[in-house]
C-alpha cells in the first residue's frame, strides 16, 4: 500500500485556485523531490498535507497510510506520522526546545496509549540527536527559534524530525537560507533518516539540494499541475535550462 | 465642624471624626486633613480622567459596614514555603506578627497609633498624597490599625517578608477596611517583602502601603491581588526613593471583581533604580485597573516598567502608565510596554500609556500592544502533534511567564509562576477559543 495518495487535488487560497490537479503517490521509503519556479504552488501543498488553516480543497482527495488525510486536524496528522520542516520556522518566545519537543513527544504517546516519556531518558535520546546536527545543550535551553540564526532554525526542524520519527517528513525549501557547511549538516541530517519505513516529500527551487539528498523520484510543478515526473537526472536538466518551458506551458 | 457621615459615601458606619478625636495629635491633624480632602474630592467619576476607564458603580449607594470578623485564610500553596516572617492583617488589623523578627526588622502595629515610634509618626501620610487620591485619603482618615515595618540600615534579612492582608465579608453586609502599611527600608539595607491580599464574602479592601527606600537601600516587592471573586479592591502603593535607591516591584493580580492598582513612585534622588513589572489574569467579568505613576525628579534615575495582560471571557482590562520627567531628571532612561493578549471576543482591554517630559536629555520609550494567540505559533505547535487546547495554554503560560521572570528574587519568582500556572491550569487550559471557526 502506497503511504501517501494524492488524487485530483484542487486547493484554493482566499477565493483564489493555486492547486489544480495534482496526483502524486509516495511508497514507503521512497523519496519525492518537487522542484517548481516560485508561485507554483510548492508551499501550498506541503501546507495542506500539514493541515493548516485557510487552504480549502476544492477537489480530490489524500490518503494517508490509509486513512482519509483531509478529515484530519494538523494535530492528528502529525501524531499520525506526517512531519512539516517549515521554510521559516516559527519563533516561540518563552517556549524552550526541551519543553516543546517534550510537549510533542508526549502528544505522541499519549495518543497511543503509552504514558509520559521518562524525562532523563528523554533528555539523552535529545542530546544525542542534537549532538550529530551541533546543536548545542545551550540552544536546547532557549526558546525555540528566538534569536537563532537562519541555519540553526533548520538545523532545529531536522532535530525535531530526528526525535519525532515520523513517517513521511515534508522538507518545505529547507535548503533556503543556507550556506554550504549547513547544507550539508542539514543533508547528513536528513540522510541519516532515510529507513525503508520513511518517506520523504522534498520540496525545493534549487537543484543543489538534491545533490545531498538524492531523490527516487523528481516532479516539476508548475501553475498548480505537476508538468513532468522523472528521476534525479530530470532536476539537472532543470538547473541547466530553468524552469522557462514549464512557466510558458502554464 | 459638622460631620454628615451619611452624606459622605463609602464612610461607613464609623464616625470619622470619633477617629480623629481618638488620635494622638499627629494623627489626628492627619485624619482631619483627609476627611476635609476627602469630603471635597467625593469618589472619582466617569468625567474624572484618572478613572475614566474604570467606573465606580458597583459602589454606587454603598453603604458597607466596617468590617470586624475574623478569617484565617490559607495562602496559596505555592507562597507557603516562601517567608518565615509572616505578618496578618485582617480587616485592616494586625493580628499576627513574629514575636522575634529577624534581626535588622522591626515591625510595628498601628493599632495604637499614641504610642508608635517616632520613625513612624515622622513618615506616616507623607509618601501617599491624599491631595488627589480620594481613596488614599478615605484610608488615611479611617484606617484602624496596620502595621509599619523598618528595615534597619545595613540590613539584609535573608528570608521574604510575608505580608497577608485578608478582607472579609459581613453577613449580608458589605463590608470595608482600610489597611494601612508603612515600610521603611533604611539606607543600604535591602529586603524583599511580598504582599498577598486574598479575602472570603463581598467586601471593599482599601488598602494604602507607603513606602520609603532610602539612600542605597534595596526593596524587592512582589505583590499578589488575589482577593476573594465578591471582592471590590481599591489599592493604592505610594513609594519614594532616595538616591542610589532600588525598587524592584511586580504585581499579579488575579483576583477580586473590581480591582484597581495604583502605584505611584517618586524619584526624589540620583541614580534611582525603579522597577514596575506586573500581569493581570481577568476571567468572567472581572475588571483589572493597573494605574502607574513615575515621577523622575533628579538625573541619571532608570524606571523599567512591562506589564502583561491575559483575559477571557468578558473580563476587561485597563492600564495606564504615566512617565513624568522633570526638568533636572536628565540622563533618564524610561522604558515602559503593555501588552495585553484577548483570548475571546468579548474581553476588552484599555491601554494609555504616557510620557510627560521636560528634560531634553533623556531615553524614554513607551508602546502598547493588543492581540489574540498567534495563528502561525499555534499551527507550529499542532504540527508538531500538539493539541490546539494544549497549544494554547503552553503559548499564553510562555506569554504570561516571560513577565514574571522579571521579577528578580528568584523564590519569589517561583511562587509567583505557580500561583500564574495554577490560574492558566483553570482559565485557559482545556477552554475552547471563541471565534476558532473563522
Amino acid at each position: 500500500m502506497a503511504l501517501l495518495e494524492i488524487e485530483g487535488l484542487h486547493v484554493e487560497v482566499g477565493g483564489k485556485p493555486i492547486l489544480k490537479g495534482i496526483d502524486l503517490t509516495i511508497e514507503p521509503g521512497e523519496v519525492h523531490a518537487i522542484m517548481g519556479p516560485n508561485g507554483s504552488g510548492k508551499s501550498t501543498l506541503s501546507y495542506v498535507l500539514a493541515g493548516r488553516d485557510g487552504y480549502e480543497v476544492t477537489g480530490g482527495s489524500i490518503r494517508f497510510d490509509g486513512r482519509d488525510l483531509l478529515e484530519m486536524a494538523a494535530d492528528e496528522r502529525a501524531v499520525a506520522g506526517i512531519f512539516l520542516a517549515f521554510q521559516y520556522p516559527v519563533e516561540l518566545p518563552g517556549v524552550t526546545g526541551m519543553t516543546f519537543l517534550k510537549e510533542a513527544v508526549n502528544a505522541r504517546r499519549k495518543a497511543e496509549g503509552e504514558g509520559d516519556i521518562d524525562a532523563m531518558a528523554f533528555l539523552k535520546m535529545v542530546r544525542a540527536k542534537a549532538r550529530t546536527l551541533s546543536i548545542t545543550d545551550e540552544m536546547l535551553k532557549r526558546a525555540v527559534n528566538v534569536g537563532f540564526s537562519g541555519g540553526e532554525k533548520k538545523r532545529n526542524e531536522i532535530l525535531h524530525m530526528a526525535v519525532l520519527e515520523p513517517k513521511l517528513c515534508v522538507l518545505d525549501e529547507t535548503d533556503s537560507g543556507l550556506d554550504i557547511d549547513a547544507l550539508k549538516i542539514v543533508s547528513d541530517g536528513v540522510n541519516a533518516l532515510r529507513d525503508p519505513g520513511r518517506s520523504m516529500l522534498v520540496i525545493t527551487h534549487y537543484q543543489r539540494l538534491l545533490d545531498h539528498i538524492e531523490p527516487d523520484k523528481v516532479h516539476v510543478l508548475a501553475g498548480g499541475r505537476i508538468r513532468r515526473t522523472g528521476g534525479k537526472e530530470l532536476a539537472l536538466e532543470l538547473e541547466r535550462n530553468g524552469y522557462a518551458d514549464f512557466v510558458e506551458a502554464a | 465642624m459638622s460631620t454628615h457621615t451619611d452624606t459622605l459615601p463609602l464612610i461607613g458606619d464609623r464616625d470619622p471624626s470619633a477617629l480623629a478625636d481618638r488620635s494622638p495629635p499627629w494623627l489626628a491633624t492627619l485624619r482631619r486633613s483627609a476627611i476635609a480632602r476627602y469630603r471635597q474630592l467625593g469618589l472619582p467619576g466617569p468625567r474624572t480622567e484618572a478613572w475614566k476607564f474604570t467606573g465606580l458603580n458597583a459602589l454606587k449607594g454603598l453603604q458597607p459596614v466596617a468590617a470586624s470578623g475574623s478569617v484565617a485564610l490559607a495562602l496559596p500553596s505555592a507562597m507557603a514555603g516562601l517567608g518565615r516572617t509572616e505578618v496578618r492583617i485582617v480587616n485592616g488589623r494586625l493580628v499576627e506578627a513574629p514575636s522575634a523578627p529577624p534581626k535588622g526588622v522591626e515591625i510595628v502595629g498601628l493599632e495604637d497609633p499614641a504610642s508608635v515610634p517616632d520613625w513612624v509618626n515622622a513618615t506616616l501620610g507623607t509618601v501617599a498624597s491624599i491631595e488627589t487620591q480620594a481613596f488614599a485619603a478615605l484610608n488615611t482618615a479611617q484606617f484602624d490599625g496596620g502595621v509599619a515595618i523598618r528595615i534597619a540600615r545595613g540590613a539584609m534579612p535573608e528570608v521574604p517578608i510575608l505580608l497577608a492582608i485578608a478582607g472579609c465579608g459581613g453577613d449580608g453586609a458589605t463590608t470595608i477596611a482600610h489597611p494601612r502599611v508603612l515600610v521603611v527600608v533604611e539606607e543600604g539595607a535591602s529586603a524583599d517583602l511580598v504582599t498577598v491580599h486574598q479575602g472570603t464574602g463581598s467586601y471593599l479592601a482599601n488598602p494604602v502601603t507607603e513606602i520609603v527606600v532610602r539612600a542605597g537601600a534595596r526593596l524587592g516587592h512582589a505583590v499578589l491581588q488575589a482577593e476573594g471573586g465578591d471582592a471590590l479592591h481599591i489599592a493604592m502603593t505610594a513609594v519614594r526613593l532616595a538616591d542610589k535607591a532600588v525598587y524592584d516591584g511586580f504585581v499579579l493580580s488575579l483576583g477580586a471583581r473590581l480591582a484597581r492598582h495604583e502605584v505611584r513612585a517618586e524619584l526624589a534622588g540620583r541614580n534611582i533604580e525603579y522597577r514596575i513589572n506586573g500581569v493581570y489574569l481577568g476571567a468572567g467579568d472581572q475588571h483589572h485597573d493597573l494605574t502607574t505613576f513615575i515621577d523622575h525628579a533628579l538625573p541619571y534615575g532608570t524606571s523599567h516598567e512591562m506589564v502583561k495582560g491575559v483575559l477571557t471571557g468578558r473580563a476587561r482590562g485597563v492600564f495606564q502608565g504615566k512617565i513624568l520627567v522633570r526638568p533636572d531628571a536628565q540622563k533618564t532612561d524610561g522604558f515602559q510596554m503593555n501588552r495585553a493578549l484577548l483570548l475571546s471576543r468579548d474581553a476588552e482591554v484599555d491601554s494609555k500609556p504616557e510620557l510627560e517630559i521636560y528634560a531634553d536629555d533623556v531615553k524614554c520609550s513607551h508602546g502598547a500592544t493588543v492581540g489574540e494567540l498567534d495563528d502561525d505559533q499555534l499551527f507550529y505547535l499542532m504540527a508538531r502533534g500538539i493539541r490546539r487546547a494544549r497549544a494554547r495554554a503552553l503559548l499564553v503560560e510562555a506569554y504570561v511567564q516571560e513577565a514574571i521572570a522579571l521579577i528578580g528574587r528568584v523564590p519569589v519568582r517561583d511562587a509567583f509562576a505557580a500561583v500564574a500556572a495554577e490560574w492558566l491550569d483553570r482559565h485557559v487550559a482545556g477552554e475552547p477559543a471563541t471565534g476558532e471557526e473563522a
